[in-house]
């Protein structure tokens, strides 16, 4: 976690010095309207934030793939459920802790791109509140998948489970975009099918998109959401939905495993 | 199901797996423990005492049977508030120090703050690290770790604790400090159920055995009872006669004599004193008279037989 930490602190030094510079290039040769000096740090903190939601979802699945698991195979698990406690609340427990974890680590993250953003840039992000939560929906998302398949798999296992789910989402989004850009129907029902597995890419996108630039409206495209084929708000729910489900399934099939 | 028993077992099954890759880690157990006995339960390895005390602690669902754990299904949060357990692989939240680890435990027990503040140095003090309450624990020993997990099971007062091989990493000094709280467990009228390869300890500290195979209770007694009727003495001297021999049947049987020793039988213990003094009237230069308990080892071969264990 303080790896972590310092890494994002580290990534935000650079972000904040990227930023610095284009400013004083800026200043030297001012952009000509106010539209695409927008669109530019408008891409910019995109692509800041783009990593962020990366990075969130690195760190939410590698500290969380191994805490079930990695407990039960060394016995670790051993001395905490033979307490008086329910098996359920152990997994509500390091779910609520790894929230919590997750949550002060897109806001110190994102807040900080944001907070560069306004400070060095003096631009605002659009909507920064609901994409913000969109990335932190995210991030709970696979953190509830990842602590469902600690239940009954290896750690190895898990990892490749989640790992291999989100492959699939990314991809998948990406194909979505490009074919909704080439008309191409076929292609975008295979982004839909890829974000119904797991609709981890579809938030990034529909974050992308609360928080696009007017340019990028009018323009239809960008290389982080395409206005064309813009995941819906029932994707959105969707992803609630599967965070629930997930969890409650965690919760029931580690009450009823053998220990 | 009888409320006044600690641990009770009937019919206890558990099969891993289907078909014919099925195995049978306990087939039928059938166990009653009494509140305040220190029971020790014996076995090869691979017997499926492991099992066993999961599925007696709720931590493994048996494939049939019941068991009941101070008169309430096990997994009930108010049967385990009253027991204590020491996992076999004693592995912790290895970033916490001894004092936090045991602030933790106390926690998931629900005991009030007050109470576990008070109980932790007690308890390090008990398993000797109080050195340590502000070590880390990825920086113990093996033996460390396991002090820290026996604080970690006494540390509600429980009613009933299980011990899974509580001293394999312990050193001969560590092995006495648990035979002593198990000692002290005893009187405080706890009960133990101890699952241990070291017969040795099992023999000072246990009241009774039970004598696992293949997950099937082979035997259980009281362990003097298990020792009655094998007493054997052996009697090293000068100046045995036939006709002495024959007199020492009053005594003993299976009486034999090679060289300078003379082996018997006896029936009872408090004999040896008797026939010792008739010996010497008889005129036999005695140098030295034993007592030959057959040793729990013995008894542990001749029930479970040597081909277990694997």
């Amino acid at each position: 976690m303080l790896a972590a930490l310092i890494l994002g602190f580290l990534f935000l030094v650079i972000y904040g010095l990227g930023l610095h510079f284009i400013q004083i290039q800026e200043a030297r040769d001012p952009i000509p309207t106010e539209i695409i000096r927008s669109e530019i740090y408008n891409f910019l903190l995109l692509a800041g934030l783009y990593v962020v939601n990366f990075l969130t979802v690195m760190m939410t699945v590698l500290t969380s793939v191994d805490t079930l698991s990695g407990e039960i195979a060394s016995g670790t698990i051993h001395t905490i459920v033979s307490k008086p406690i329910r098996r359920w609340e152990v997994v509500a427990g390091k779910w609520l802790g790894f929230v919590l974890m997750l949550s002060v680590y897109v806001s110190l993250m994102a807040g900080g791109v944001a907070l560069l953003g306004g400070w060095i840039g003096d631009y605002t992000i659009p909507n920064f509140a609901s994409g913000l939560s969109l990335i932190w929906l995210n991030g709970v998302m696979l953190l509830s998948i990842s602590l469902l398949g600690g239940t009954f798999l290896s750690t190895l296992a898990n990892g490749v489970l989640v790992f291999g789910l989100y492959g699939v989402a990314f991809v998948g989004g990406w194909i979505e975009q490009f074919g909704s850009l080439m008309q191409n129907p076929s292609a975008v029902q295979i982004g839909i099918i890829s974000s119904l597995i797991l609709p981890s890419e579809a938030l990034w996108r529909r974050a992308a998109y609360e928080m696009r630039s007017p340019v990028v409206s009018a323009f239809g495209f960008s290389p982080w959401t395409s206005t064309t084929s813009v995941p819906s708000v029932y994707m959105i729910l969707y992803a609630v939905l599967l965070t629930l489900l997930a969890l409650g399934v965690a919760m029931y099939l580690f009450s009823r495993r053998d220990l | 199901m009888r409320e006044n028993l600690a641990i009770q077992a009937v019919g206890l099954r558990k099969v891993y797996g289907e078909g014919s890759g099925a195995k049978v880690a306990v087939a039928d157990l059938h166990l009653e423990v009494q509140r305040g006995e220190v029971f020790g339960f014996l076995g090869p390895n691979g017997s499926g005492k492991t099992t066993a005390i999961k599925m007696l602690l709720g931590l493994t669902h048996p494939t049939s049977g019941e068991a009941n754990l101070l008169g309430l299904k096990p997994h009930l949060a108010l049967s385990r508030k009253k027991v204590g357990f020491l996992p076999e692989h004693f592995r912790f939240h290895d970033w916490l120090t001894a004092g936090e680890f045991l602030a933790l435990h106390g926690r998931l027990y629900g005991m009030p703050q007050d109470v576990s503040r008070q109980r932790i140095p007690e308890l390090l003090e008990l398993v000797g690290l109080a050195a340590h309450a502000n070590k880390m624990l990825r920086t113990f020993s093996k033996g460390m770790l396991q002090r820290i997990g026996l604080a970690q099971a006494l540390l509600n007062q429980p009613e009933v604790v299980f011990l899974d091989e509580p001293t394999s990493g312990l050193d001969p000094v560590g092995r006495r400090l648990v035979r002593d709280i198990i000692r002290q467990l005893r009187q405080a009228g706890t009960t133990v159920f101890l699952n241990s390869h070291l017969l040795s300890e099992v023999e000072i500290t246990c009241d009774r055995v039970a004598f696992i195979k293949n997950g099937v209770v082979l035997q259980t007694s009281p362990l003097k009872q298990l020792f009655d009727g094998e007493l054997s003495a052996q009697v090293r001297g000068r100046g045995f006669t036939p006709a002495i021999l024959e007199e020492l049947k009053n005594w003993g049987d299976n009486i034999r004599l090679e060289g300078e020793t003379v082996y018997l039988s006896l029936r009872r213990e408090d004999d040896l004193p008797l026939l010792n003094r008739y010996l010497v009237y008889a005129g036999v230069e005695v140098y030295t008279v034993q007592l030959q308990k057959s040793s729990l080892e013995e008894l542990f071969i001749q029930i479970v037989g040597t081909d277990g264990g694997l």
